[in-house]
């Protein structure tokens, strides 16, 4: 996959709207999904989901596994299996089993089971890296089509519950009293996260759909003054990253995905010291 | 009555944490639930609020009636920007006026702009106080408002609880542990251990048996509570008779002279 874009390069010189196209279609993936990573990435932060997040996604690798042996489209199968992760963490949780001990277990493995069940899938092996690291430059526009949908999907759940989100992250109580459920605005929570992941899928991968949710809302956190501004600025430096990701991959020859991570990485480290320095 | 629990019997994981337990609150009474932890204070409140289901008994409330709920504790985790102004606009938006005059009131003008994390413990329920008088509550419901505070900082509030039940004249619900702390702002004290041991004003409890035996025995009791109340130590109540301050009764008010004691 590390020469993929080269090839696709030197395959289609000469014909500059084929080059665009495809380029544009990846810098479009990575827009849609950061609209999405933003704003839920600021809620994996502030209440402490970010191994709920990796669990979630390390599923998708065995939703993949099931939609392949059955036909169906991967981001469904993706998006069937993260929910029912999710819910399956989510409840044992509840129950009062330890949160780490039960993220381990499902989380390691369901990323197991999955690389296992897609080995019996035949001709499927020369294509895992684009699961586990994703292939956002082969992104077709029928993947464009799901990925706006469901980024746009899960921006528009957020922004319907965000008061009532916001309430139940600062207190179960005060949301309680207040007359909202806190268990169903965690299932909205959930429900968010697996829509997410079943989308991101084909942009980073498996592997780093956490980071995607994680690294651009810390780097905005240093920044931010307010929960609102926090959310925007994640999306915002989300983006900035899949961008500055894409260019570095096609410059340098580098897998699109990590090369995503890394970019936001690179952010995070600018926003920190900017934090810190105009704090002091 | 602002709101009335008739017998409300709760059961939480098997255990009867409370047991018939009948209550009201008048408008404009202050009404403090006292026992020692874990003795099903919070669990009454959440009951009355409806945020905990009953296993018998019911809850009437005076129609219309608007309640302000103040919790325990806010850990808002470090990740989370939020100032004191997007704090009171939670769950409900209020206008920046209604905001300035919530924080008026509770004596905290120029916090708009201050970041939640930022703020002292005191500066934090007062803040939470605040929000829950945005709906001009009939009723504000408190749960050991006043727990991590120091002493002046207790007196303090206690004394904000007051005036602002003077001012908007609601009724108020809340819960301690401690009766001392209390006994200047509390019209009815209600002593709870599961079930209602004694109810009364302040004097007619802290001198009531039911309350000694709750406490500690005889005038240790009083003493534990006073050692209590000295050290700020939370976590027992009980513990503290067994201590060698022996032959000092301290069950009068001891306001003025406890700092150079002990």
């Amino acid at each position: 996959m590390t020469t993929r874009a080269t090839i696709m390069i030197t395959t289609i010189r000469g014909t500059t709207t084929m080059l665009d196209d495809f380029l544009i279609r990846a810098g479009l993936a990575g827009i849609g999904l950061s609209l999405a990573t933003g704003p839920l990435g600021a809620f994996v932060l502030w209440r402490r989901m970010a191994y709920f997040g990796d669990a979630t996604a390390h599923a998708a690798i065995l939703g993949v596994a099931l939609a392949l042996a059955t036909d169906l489209p991967v981001p469904l199968g993706t998006l069937v299996v993260a929910l029912a992760m999710a819910v399956t963490v989510a409840s044992l949780a509840s129950k009062g089993w330890a949160v780490d001990t039960t993220l381990g277990v499902l989380a390691h493995g369901a990323l197991a089971l999955g690389l296992v069940a897609i080995s019996f899938v035949h001709g499927v092996h020369t294509s895992l890296e684009a699961y586990l690291f994703g292939d956002i430059l082969a992104v077709t526009p029928s993947d464009l089509a799901t990925i706006w949908g469901g980024s746009l999907a899960v921006l528009a759940l957020l922004i319907w519950r965000w008061q009532a989100l916001l309430t139940a992250t600062l207190s179960a109580d005060l949301a309680r009293a207040d007359g909202i459920n806190p268990d169903r605005e965690r299932l909205i929570l959930t429900l968010a996260l697996a829509l997410v992941v079943a989308v991101a899928l084909k942009v980073v991968g498996a592997l780093l759909i956490a980071a995607m949710l994680v690294i651009p809302a810390a780097a905005a956190r240093a920044i931010a003054r307010g929960p609102e501004g926090m959310a925007v600025l994640a999306s915002a430096i989300g983006a900035l990253a899949c961008l500055l990701g894409l260019s570095l991959s096609l410059w340098q020859d580098t897998p699109a995905g990590p090369s995503m991570v890394t970019a936001a990485t690179a952010i995070f480290a600018l926003a920190a010291l900017f934090g810190r320095i105009r704090r002091a | 009555m602002l709101l009335q629990a008739q017998d409300i019997t709760v059961r939480l994981g098997g255990v009867e944490v409370l047991s018939r337990v009948s209550m009201g609150v008048e408008a404009g009474e202050i009404v403090t639930v006292l026992g020692p932890n874990g003795s099903g204070k919070s669990t009454l409140l959440r009951a009355v609020l409806g945020m905990v289901p009953l296993a018998g008994g019911q809850v009437t409330r005076a129609a219309g009636l608007r309640l302000g709920y103040v919790p325990q504790k806010l850990a808002i985790d470090p990740s989370l920007p939020l100032t004191v102004r997007r704090f009171l606009s939670l769950p409900h938006r209020v206008s920046d006026e209604e905001a300035a005059d919530a924080l008026a009131r509770v004596g905290m003008d120029a916090a708009g702009q201050r970041q939640i994390a930022a703020l002292s413990g005191g500066q934090l329920q007062r803040i939470m106080l605040a929000r829950a008088l945005l709906g001009n509550p009939g009723l504000l419901v408190l749960d050991e408002p006043t727990q991590g505070l120091d002493q002046p900082g207790e007196a303090a509030f206690y004394t904000l609880i007051a005036q602002v039940r003077r001012d908007t004249g609601a009724g108020v619900l809340m819960v301690s542990h401690d009766l001392h702390v209390v006994m200047a702002a509390s019209d009815r004290v209600i002593c709870l251990n599961h079930h209602i041991c004694c109810e009364g004003t302040p004097r007619v409890v802290s001198a009531a048996p039911e309350y000694r035996a709750l406490f500690g025995l005889g005038t240790q009791g009083a003493l534990a509570l006073y050692q209590h109340r000295h050290d700020h130590s939370h976590d027992e109540t009980a513990d503290h008779g067994a201590h060698d301050h022996t032959g000092h009764d301290h069950d009068h008010d001891h306001t003025g002279h406890h700092h150079h004691v002990g």
